[in-house]
């Protein structure tokens, strides 16, 4: 101790030293990543490796020796990460053309066979971007404009990800999953199309509406006339000819109401029959 | 140490000095949150092969470095003490003072909180050793064990309403029309390890996954029913789907709802499809037109029927002065009121000169008049 303290530059070169050798033989793993020890650059060993079945807390992860200087970490990602594949114009069987928006979800399994063929997780994903894209592509254009939209597109997905997980497999990848995100009518013409046919169903829709409406209200009304005959026709049917004497006084007064009329009568009318004081003319 | 224990109150308590995000290393960040601790280090993910070195013999060396760095930190403006005490060179005492530090901060990243609405996830140099609910909770100090916090009852939204650059966010249905649809994913952390370790961008694989699965929905509706009666029960499978696949990642996030907040056909052919709804009304005005007049025509029915039978009821039971009586009193009210002109005897009323007895009757207002014509007003 005294002989350390007089002679501080040994002891700070010591402790440097110790550090620098402490820094080079243990590093740590975190759970997001997977190791690969090179050792001189050849891949020797994988720490913390994606392994489906192993349990948090007993994977690989944590404080790790490497022999020092010679053995050097490459760290990649263990999670799944995401393809975002740009958007693709399919051009259906049946001549229709359509935008399509895939994403992939991919994951490193062989960290060692991804740093041996391409190196980083970007150019992994760049690879398996590029092949995916022409993937979709040459597989939806072998489909119908129906079929792109319907249901079964969730089994020609998965059959992109088979063939397509055989080639990742090249890369130490595995294609968790592949989805379209949006399958949309290229904008131009065939929205155009779209919408103008979109609009004339409406119109369509709104004149058989009106139609029905209006032949509803016809029948209503017909109804209404119909029960008013019968209502009529069951009343006044009793006596028809009292009928006609009840509905020509009223009619008389309605027409006369007003009091314009000039009435001209003669001797012999029945208003003016007890006008001469007569009897016997019964 | 107790200079530092002193200073906290109830919500002060160190929490994480380690500073388990990048974001909280600066010690004037969240110094509510996180003690004062100028040994900020870079997060403790980084492979740094720093086996703690303050518990091996050399612990003069550490001291060193430790002034060092206080130097370093803290020497510029606010540090006069300790660089006074430096430039002295009174070893022993900075020693102590250098001890002291070194052991408040053992002390005080040996503790953390965790509120009432997170889970703290505890790595051990980056391994997962467990994951720890709300409270004050010990761990093992700063490089060794590092704790990350989750806010794991906090629903978090997520807001779809419109696609990058345009300005609806439009869908192909099933039946190959285009709906415009805006809707929320309401989300949380279930699993707030599998949270941190499965995905590389939970948050955007959320959204993808629900932009996928409302897709895929809607394809798989008819226009009518997405726009209408069937909404709640797309909503609810795309929230299933999400499920599905996003436990499919061993995501660990819990989709708690989706919401249809908004769903209209392309602003584009809106007219249409408000002449649509126009029509409904329109329809449903003739309708009740009809009925209106139906009702009334039948009402006056039987109206007229009634007061006939109640006039024939009677009438049954004296005819003769029944009919009698309504003439003569229909032709009273009548003839009241308009010009009379009797005529004694038959065949002249061809020969009359109308208009002239209509002009005298006028005329003949104010007097009596003197003719054949007897005038009454």
């Amino acid at each position: 101790m005294a002989t350390l303290t007089r002679n501080p530059a040994i002891l700070a070169g010591l402790g440097f030293a110790l550090v620098v050798l402490a820094m080079s033989s243990f590093y740590t793993v975190p759970e997001t990543q997977q190791a690969v020890v090179l050792r001189l650059g050849k891949p020797e060993r994988i720490v913390n490796e994606y392994d489906p079945k192993a349990k948090l807390g007993e994977t690989g992860a944590g404080l790790t020796m490497k022999v020092p200087f010679i053995e050097d970490v490459r760290f990649i990602d263990k999670r799944i990460m995401d393809l975002d594949i740009d958007a693709q114009t399919v051009l259906s069987t049946d001549q229709l053309r359509l935008v399509v928006d895939a994403f992939a979800r991919f994951r490193i399994v062989n960290p060692q066979r991804m740093v041996e063929t391409v190196g980083t997780e970007q150019n992994a994903a760049d690879a398996l971007k590029r092949i995916l894209a022409s993937k979709l592509r040459n597989e939806l254009g072998k489909q119908p404009f129906a079929a792109l939209l319907s249901p079964e597109r969730g089994q020609l997905m998965d059959e992109i990800q088979s063939t397509v997980n055989s080639q990742a497999k090249q890369y130490g990848a595995e294609i968790v999953d592949v989805r379209i995100k949006r399958a949309d009518l290229p904008s131009g013409p065939p929205l155009e199309a779209a919408y103008a046919r979109m609009a004339s169903a409406r119109q369509q829709e709104a004149a058989t509406i009106r139609a029905q409406g209006n032949k509803q209200a016809q029948l209503v009304q017909a109804e209404a006339d119909a029960s008013a005959a019968r209502i009529y026709a069951d009343s006044f049917g009793k006596d028809p000819e009292f009928y006609a004497f009840y509905r020509a006084m009223q009619a008389y007064r309605t027409t006369f109401e007003d009091g314009t009329a000039t009435v001209i009568l003669g001797p012999n009318n029945e208003f003016l029959r007890e006008f001469e004081g007569r009897r016997g003319n019964r | 140490m107790p200079w530092q224990n002193n200073g906290e109150g109830g919500g002060d308590r160190p929490s994480g000095a380690d500073g388990g995000e990048p974001s909280a290393e600066t010690p004037a960040k969240k110094p509510e949150n996180r003690p004062v601790n100028p040994w900020g280090e870079g997060p403790p993910r980084r492979p740094m092969g720093k086996p703690g070195p303050g518990r091996g013999g050399d612990f003069d060396d550490l001291i060193r470095r430790s002034q060092e760095r206080l130097k370093t930190q803290f020497g510029g403006g606010n540090g006069g003490g300790a660089g006074g005490g430096f430039d002295i060179g009174d070893g022993r005492w900075l020693m102590w003072a250098g001890g002291a530090i070194v052991a408040a901060w053992v002390v005080l990243s040996s503790f953390y909180s965790v509120d009432a609405q997170s889970a703290a996830v505890v790595q051990r140099f980056g391994a997962y050793v467990g994951t720890t609910g709300p409270g004050v909770h010990f761990k093992l100090p700063w490089p060794i064990d590092a704790v990350e916090l989750r806010k794991v009852e906090q629903i978090n939204i997520i807001d779809i309403s419109s696609s990058e650059g345009a300005n609806e966010n439009l869908m192909l249905t099933g039946d190959q029309n285009i709906i415009n649809l805006a809707y929320t994913v309401r989300w949380k952390i279930r699993n707030p390890e599998n949270f941190l370790y499965e995905l590389s961008d939970p948050e955007k694989t959320v959204r993808e996954v629900a932009e996928s699965a409302m897709r895929a929905e809607i394809s798989r509706a008819s226009l009518n029913d997405a726009l209408g009666p069937q909404r709640a029960q797309i909503a609810d499978r795309v929230r299933e789907r999400m499920e599905e696949l996003l436990d499919s990642y061993r995501s660990g996030v819990e989709v708690r709802g989706v919401d249809i907040k908004q769903a209209d056909p392309p602003a584009a052919i809106d007219g249409s499809f408000k002449d649509v709804s126009a029509a409904q009304q329109d329809a449903q005005q003739y309708l009740n037109r009809a009925r209106t007049y139906a009702q009334a025509l039948v009402a006056k029915a039987q109206g007229d029927a009634a007061g006939f039978d109640a006039v024939y009821a009677q009438y049954r039971l004296a005819p003769e002065v029944t009919r009698k009586r309504m003439y003569l009193e229909t032709m009273e009210k009548v003839l009241a009121k308009v010009e009379k002109t009797v005529v004694d005897a038959p065949g002249v009323a061809p020969y009359l000169p109308l208009p002239e007895v209509r002009r005298r009757s006028a005329i003949a207002a104010a007097e009596p008049a003197p003719t054949t014509a007897q005038s009454q007003r």
